[in-house]
């Protein structure tokens, strides 16, 4: 049965009507690939842009979303791929093991996770989800799923990892965890007075778990790129108070609030923003401390539907990173391009990326990566065309997870492992059992 | 107070899975109950909570309740029955054997293992039932009476069985969820302040539980509507297409 709905990604633009399906199991879900000729997979539908929608048949997989088995002694979790990642985090923290790689927002799926191949703030070191992922299987539509890993049907593999869904449906997957002593992180939070000083922090940090950069991108000239460095490590036993040491992985219950209603643009005009960039700066006390593991990983997540800050037109997210060489010059040109446009940005945030993954088309590239969002307007949606400019000229790309506007040639040009994605799929044959609005926009 | 172990009957629907995995998260060692393969549904709730669960092969239409609950090897605290089908209204009028399949998952099937269940539990320290029923039976309308009668026959069970034991400490509660977005209703127009989902129906359901209420509306707004419904006289209510 399908429900016609208006879909969009987390930053509700654009907005398609799609017709969804809700099966309710891996066999329901078996059974509508095979019978649709084209369709994608959904999850949380927390990519930004369109790449969960797909007018022909857009597949909704939430319900398939049980744990299957977990194994201590190596720290395998299976699970199929509609699992959120707050619910596995709610039933494996208490145990003591968290995911090896999370993004900033933990309402997420696995299958979401594997299908953009997320980075975290350990992607330096740690690398990208993909790298814990020991096998998926991988319903392409024939009638039954095909397990992919690195030693069976591997180009699949590579394709399915950051594959944005295009290669089939990710019905289960299996991966490592990581054992942590406590619920808390040790922060270390360091002021950049400008992007000189934040980039030579990344370096001179790099052996930190967890590291990351608020920028304040409406400061200018010589205070370009002013930010606050936060640097995280899982807390040890021995790290925390006395009294906190009964009960180590215990998490405080957290007050989660709603945004009721869509702000009035006016809400992230210039001088707002402007105020808060500031008094945020200011407000970051440098120095070592504990902090709960939510609030660090998940800042944004104690704030429901925060979209909606946005307003009813929506936002879209820039991301891109930068390779190594070009990124002092090309994150600067960046930034002046954007604090000239004078667009807001709260959220925007540097961080140093470790090498490539294996995925064919995984965004991450050792260098520097720059996010940004900005209400979906037209002189954003034009500003995001310059910056995309700057970005190729650097030679760096964009996160297709946050990506709404890029075009084909773009893409072309910053993806250069494209035809092999689309070799592979050619050979299986299913090249057109898969699609999206963002694999139609960008003709992958 | 909550009775372990609670068993749910037709533990493969999304209301089952929802109530499956409140239960446990409130420390229940649970037993699920349904049709085909539920080994992945035990796995999930003992790795999302660390507690204890079971699975054991129910069909509500199998006419051997007694059997049943002598193979559960224990004896309930409290059973919850979820098993039900909508059915195709046009196909159950035309086609007496779909009639027949849906009267007897949502009436007779359910009564009689509710009837059964029952009697296990005689004596069971704060044993409760909890049947979910369905608004479709507080009145026939022509969309979808034979579903609907056979739920007005389990809400009446209900309310007898409470009646009967309300001396005996077996608590009885009638649960009725409005439109609830499942597998069921995939695929119909319904409308959203009248809609719940299934996490919701569960820990309602928990939470009246907890509380010894009798009869549970989910959404109260439906509690309103089925009187309203429930109060146009019949020669009015006839010639309107519900």
């Amino acid at each position: 049965m399908t429900t016609i709905l208006p879909l969009s990604g987390w930053g509700r633009y654009p907005i398609v009507d799609c017709p969804v399906n809700f099966p309710g199991s891996p066999d329901a879900a078996r059974a509508l690939v095979a019978q649709l000729p084209d369709s994608i997979a959904r999850g949380n539908g927390r990519s930004y842009g369109d790449a969960s929608l797909n007018c022909a048949a857009t597949l909704d997989l939430k319900r398939l979303d049980r744990m299957l088995a977990f194994d201590p002694e190596s720290g395998t979790m299976t699970c199929e791929g509609g699992v959120m990642l707050s619910d596995l985090i709610d039933a494996m923290l208490p145990r003591g093991w968290f995911p090896p790689v999370t993004p900033g927002t933990k309402f997420v799926t696995i299958g979401g996770m594997i299908a953009s191949d997320v980075h975290g703030k350990n992607h330096h070191g740690s690398g990208s989800f993909c790298d814990s992922v020991a096998w998926l299987d991988l319903d392409t539509g024939e009638g039954r799923a095909r397990r992919c890993s690195a030693t069976e049907n591997t180009d699949l593999f590579a394709a399915t990892c950051g594959g944005m869904g295009l290669t089939g449906i990710i019905v289960r997957a299996a991966f490592r965890m990581l054992r942590v002593e406590t619920s808390m992180v040790r922060q270390k939070t360091i002021h950049a007075p400008d992007l000189a000083a934040a980039m030579a922090l990344f370096e001179q940090t790099s052996d930190w778990t967890y590291a990351v950069a608020w920028i304040d991108c409406l400061a200018r000239g010589s205070a370009l790129g002013r930010s606050v460095l936060l640097l995280g490590e899982h807390a040890t036993l021995a790290e925390l108070d006395p009294e906190r040491r009964s009960t180590p992985l215990h998490r405080p219950k957290r007050r989660v609030k709603r945004v009721p209603v869509d702000f009035p643009g006016f809400a992230l005009s210039r001088p707002i923003v402007k105020l808060f960039n500031r008094s945020y700066y200011a407000a970051q006390r440098a120095g070592e401390r504990l902090v709960d593991l939510d609030p660090y990983f998940y800042p944004l997540d104690a704030l429901l539907d925060w979209n909606r800050i946005y307003g009813r037109g929506g936002f879209v997210q820039y991301q891109c990173v930068l390779p190594l060489a070009t990124s002092a010059v090309g994150i600067r040109a960046l930034l002046e391009e954007v604090s000239a446009a004078g667009n807001a940005s709260f959220l925007a945030v540097l961080k140093r990326m470790g090498p490539q993954s294996f995925g064919i088309l995984s965004f991450p590239l050792e260098g520097y990566t720059l996010a940004l969002d900005f209400p979906a307007t037209p002189a954003s949606l034009a500003l995001v065309e310059r910056l995309d400019a700057i970005t190729a000229a650097h030679g760096g790309r964009v996160y297709l997870a946050k990506d709404a506007c890029m075009t084909a040639e773009r893409f072309a040009a910053s993806y250069p492992r494209a035809p092999d994605f689309r070799a592979v799929l050619d050979r299986i044959g299913t090249r057109r059992a898969f699609s999206s609005s963002l694999s139609r926009r960008l003709e992958i | 107070m909550i009775a372990f172990p609670v068993l749910i009957l037709g533990a493969r629907s999304d209301i089952g899975r929802a109530l499956a995995r409140a239960y446990a998260a409130r420390g229940a060692t649970v037993i699920l109950a349904g049709r085909g393969d539920l080994t992945d549904d035990c796995s999930d709730l003992m790795l999302r909570t660390g507690g204890n669960a079971s699975t054991v092969a129910f069909d509500v239409t199998d006419g051997a309740p007694d059997a049943f609950f002598q193979s559960l090897g224990t004896v309930p605290g409290t059973i919850v029955l979820v098993a039900g089908l909508l059915g195709d209204q046009a196909k159950s009028a035309a086609d007496d054997a779909a009639a027949a399949l849906v009267m007897e998952t949502n009436y007779t099937g359910a009564a009689r293992y509710l009837l059964a269940g029952a009697r296990v539990m005689q004596g069971t320290a704060n044993a409760c039932i909890i049947g979910i029923s369905s608004v479709a039976g507080d009145r026939g309308r022509g969309s979808n009476y034979i579903y609907g009668s056979a739920k007005a026959g389990l809400t009446a069970f209900l309310s007898g069985l409470r009646n009967a034991h309300a001396k005996t400490g077996l608590h009885v509660m009638t649960v009725k969820p409005g439109f609830v977005r499942t597998q069921m209703t995939a695929g119909m127009k319904l409308a959203p302040p009248l809609t719940a989902s299934p996490e919701q129906v569960a820990d309602a359901i928990l939470r009246a539980h907890e509380k010894h209420r009798d009869v549970l509306y989910v959404l109260g707004r439906w509690r309103l509507v089925m009187t309203i419904i429930a109060a146009i006289p019949e020669s009015i209510f006839k010639k309107l297409s519900l």
